[in-house]
């Protein structure tokens, strides 16, 4: 039995778990997928099949609901994930210049990972601090009122 | 009034004083915009103090956005002194000032509070018009409590409107007291509150839900998620008014997963319902039983819709559903269903607290009552307000915005959501209403109204717009799947200056496919920036249609996560 096998197995485990113990008591299959999103921050193959069985459907459908969402992801994501915000009112305040920014410091085209895999770049439509703008978030916790020096501080924060 | 209740005031009664009795109480105010600018750090910080005169209280924003963070010292007297702009260091500052004197630390102070004219060269919070313009019903607790914390909601009067119509109202009469106040929905159709109750409420049906939508979507607007992350007591309370009215069995609160500040209020406060004998079988010793939870969605902005936002719940792709069947017939798994707004909802427990003429005499007469608006972009003063219909644009922006913030004037306002509408100069004297606004090609939708300066080019304003309904358009009817991207790229084309002739009425004609094609409003108002733009800025648009104007670098927008591991 190859290593492979052994860490699928143990994978299986942790995200059976992750998907019996939901602390909501509406299970679905979209619930079942953002609590292995939470857990693991991707969904692996073995989630799929899994969610299948627990929710008593096909794995097509799974696949329908997890391909449609786009916070889900398939392959793990780098250390840190760090969203920026392209919104209409981060934008009229320079937010395109800032994301082309990190994409420099990052070296990063688009969305994805560094090279290091230490930083994902996401984009948001609205991070939901428009009064703050122009605004990131690290891992979910926000970053306003950013320029060009903060901008270089935070992503270099990610760097190290 | 009933014992059950009794107990509970008395019991957060008990616990106020514990707060506040002979101490002074810092609030450190909170939520997503707060701590964008550090006001967690201010709070953790404040908490390793231990002065035991001292208490420090965690509480929402009270919408003064731009000053953030800000702090509130609330003395002995009950004088409140507002602080703007702290940081950790100030907050140090206040906190040892305040250990030591019994003057007033003027650094930083911006407003103070007090029945009495204290001697300090700053306003008092009443003098100054952000503040005194409003009229604060849904939101009349911001800044005040802490969110979710169920005695100090009701110490201010909560569950008040849950206990009267348990035990004074029926069903019905909630119903009629929801019509007669005029209330509309919130969510951007403005469709009459108690018309739509009035739907659900006969329904004999064994199990009934109500919904309550907190999928807020539109750049631009954060006053859902403000209200459930500030007060989120109030929707629970509205909430079970709601079930109450329609004899309804359970509520969905729904949001998108990643919203922790919010989910979290929102949770606790259901928690402390719980508790408290608020939610769950026999309310407050009534006959009515009445559950509710949260359910989270993934990224999708057309789950905001309706019948999406029920396959949503029931766990599928969040895609709209044809209607007939409406959802009071046939809704989530089926069964009858209603769905409000947050917004909505958060007037209920006022509207029957206080009576629905209460209501109806603040507003216009086909608009009632108050609108909440979140001002962004190039203004003084960014932030959350609550302020009565009929108001004009015009006084919005300077009495409650303070005016453009750059050097140049205020050029247009982009409003209700990337399906609402650009308003120019011309419209700014239109009254913050819904009809008013709608036919100024404004949609007033979900309130909020992003702010720009004479540097933003309308072309690329609504390339930005357009960008983001086609990213999110769920790509179940073609029309809007295929338009939005096919006008994305005539924007495009406008703005790099290699438009062609008839590009115009390309757009014109796919934005007429989208309208009688679509099943919901994603793709049939998403020709909407686009018209709208037309009525104020045709001069501008032309300019650009003749490749007249400088071109604008191509914007950086995302691409669908596409699985990539399937084998």
């Amino acid at each position: 039995m190859s290593d492979n096998k052994i860490d699928s197995d143990s994978l299986r485990i942790k995200i059976i778990e992750s998907i019996s113990k939901q602390k909501r008591k509406t299970v679905t299959v979209l619930s079942s997928l953002l609590a292995v999103q939470d857990s693991f921050h991707y969904i692996p193959d073995e989630a799929i099949e899994e969610i299948a069985k627990t929710c008593k459907v096909t794995i097509n459908d799974v696949w329908s609901v997890a391909s449609f969402y786009t916070n889900f992801r398939f392959t793990p994501p780098g250390e840190k994930t760090l969203d920026v915000c392209w919104g209409p009112s981060c934008h009229i305040n320079g937010a395109q210049k800032l994301i082309t920014q990190a994409h420099e410091l990052l070296d990063i085209q688009g969305e994805g990972e560094s090279e290091d895999n230490k930083v994902t770049l996401r984009y948001s439509t609205c991070l939901g601090a428009c009064a703050q703008s122009p605004v990131f978030a690290i891992d979910h916790k926000m970053y306003g009122k950013l320029n060009k020096d903060k901008v270089n501080s935070i992503v270099n924060t990610l760097k190290n | 009034m009933t014992d059950n209740y009794k107990i509970l005031q008395e019991k957060s009664q008990d616990y106020i004083k514990k707060i506040y009795d002979d101490k002074i109480v810092i609030k450190v105010q909170t939520g997503t915009s707060g701590q964008a600018v550090g006001a967690d750090e201010i709070l953790k910080s404040l908490k390793n103090k231990s002065n035991i005169n001292i208490n420090i209280l965690e509480v929402g924003s009270m919408g003064l956005m731009y000053l953030e963070p800000i702090l509130v010292v609330v003395l002995p007297s009950k004088d409140k002194i507002f602080y703007a702009h702290v940081n950790e260091s100030l907050a140090n500052k206040i906190y040892d000032h305040y250990s030591n004197n019994k003057s007033i630390l003027k650094e930083n102070a911006f407003a103070y509070e007090s029945n009495n004219n204290l001697d300090i060269d700053i306003p008092k919070i009443s003098e100054l018009p952000q503040f005194s313009k409003q009229l604060r019903i849904a939101t009349r607790n911001f800044g005040e409590i802490t969110p979710g914390d169920i005695f100090q909601y009701i110490n201010s009067g909560g569950y008040q409107a849950v206990n009267k119509a348990l035990f004074e109202m029926s069903p019905d009469n909630v119903v009629d007291e929801v019509k007669n106040s005029g209330l509309r929905g919130r969510g951007g159709a403005a469709f009459p509150t108690g018309l739509k109750w009035s739907f659900l409420a006969p329904s004999k049906a064994p199990v009934k839900y109500v919904l309550c939508n907190c999928e807020e979507g539109d750049p631009g607007a954060y006053n859902d998620k403000g209200i459930l992350e500030t007060d989120p007591h109030t929707l629970v309370e509205g909430l079970i008014l709601n079930g109450y009215a329609t004899n309804s069995n359970k509520s969905y609160v729904f949001i998108r997963q990643g919203h922790d500040i919010p989910i979290k209020a929102i949770e606790r406060a259901i928690q402390e319902s719980y508790d408290n004998g608020l939610l769950g079988n026999n309310i407050l010793g009534s006959d009515f039983s009445f559950d509710m939870e949260v359910s989270l969605t993934g990224d999708s902005y057309v789950a905001g819709e309706e019948t999406a936002l029920m396959e949503a719940i029931e766990g599928k792709r969040s895609t709209p559903r044809f209607k007939p069947p409406f959802p009071a017939a046939s809704g989530l798994w089926k069964k009858p269903t209603n769905i409000n707004n947050v917004k909505t909802i958060s007037y209920v427990p006022e509207i029957i607290k206080n009576g629905s003429d209460w209501f109806k005499s603040t507003g216009t007469e086909k608009s009632t009552g108050t609108a909440i608006v979140c001002l962004s972009g190039h203004i003084n003063r960014p932030g959350m307000y609550e302020i009565p219909m009929g108001m004009t644009i015009e006084d919005v922006l300077e009495d409650i915005g303070g005016g453009s913030s750059s050097k140049t004037e205020i050029k247009m306002l982009q409003t209700g959501g990337p399906l609402g509408g650009v308003l120019g100069k011309e419209g700014f004297t239109t009254k913050i209403d819904f009809d008013e606004m709608a036919k100024a090609g404004a949609i007033l939708g979900s309130g909020g109204i992003i702010v720009c300066d004479e540097s933003v080019s309308v072309v690329d304003l609504i390339r930005n717009l357009v960008a983001f309904n086609q990213f999110e358009s769920c790509g179940k009817c073609f029309p809007c799947r295929l338009g939005n991207t096919h006008m994305y790229d005539v924007l495009e084309r406008l703005c790099n200056s290699s438009s062609k002739p008839n590009d115009l009425e390309l757009l014109e004609r796919i934005g007429k496919s989208m309208k009688i094609g679509s099943l919901c409003g994603h793709g049939q108002l998403g020709y909407n920036p686009i018209s709208s733009s037309l009525k104020y800025f045709q001069n501008e648009i032309n300019d650009s249609i003749n490749n007249k104007l400088k071109p604008l670098e191509k914007m950086l927008t995302p691409t669908r996560t596409r699985p990539n591991n399937l084998e």
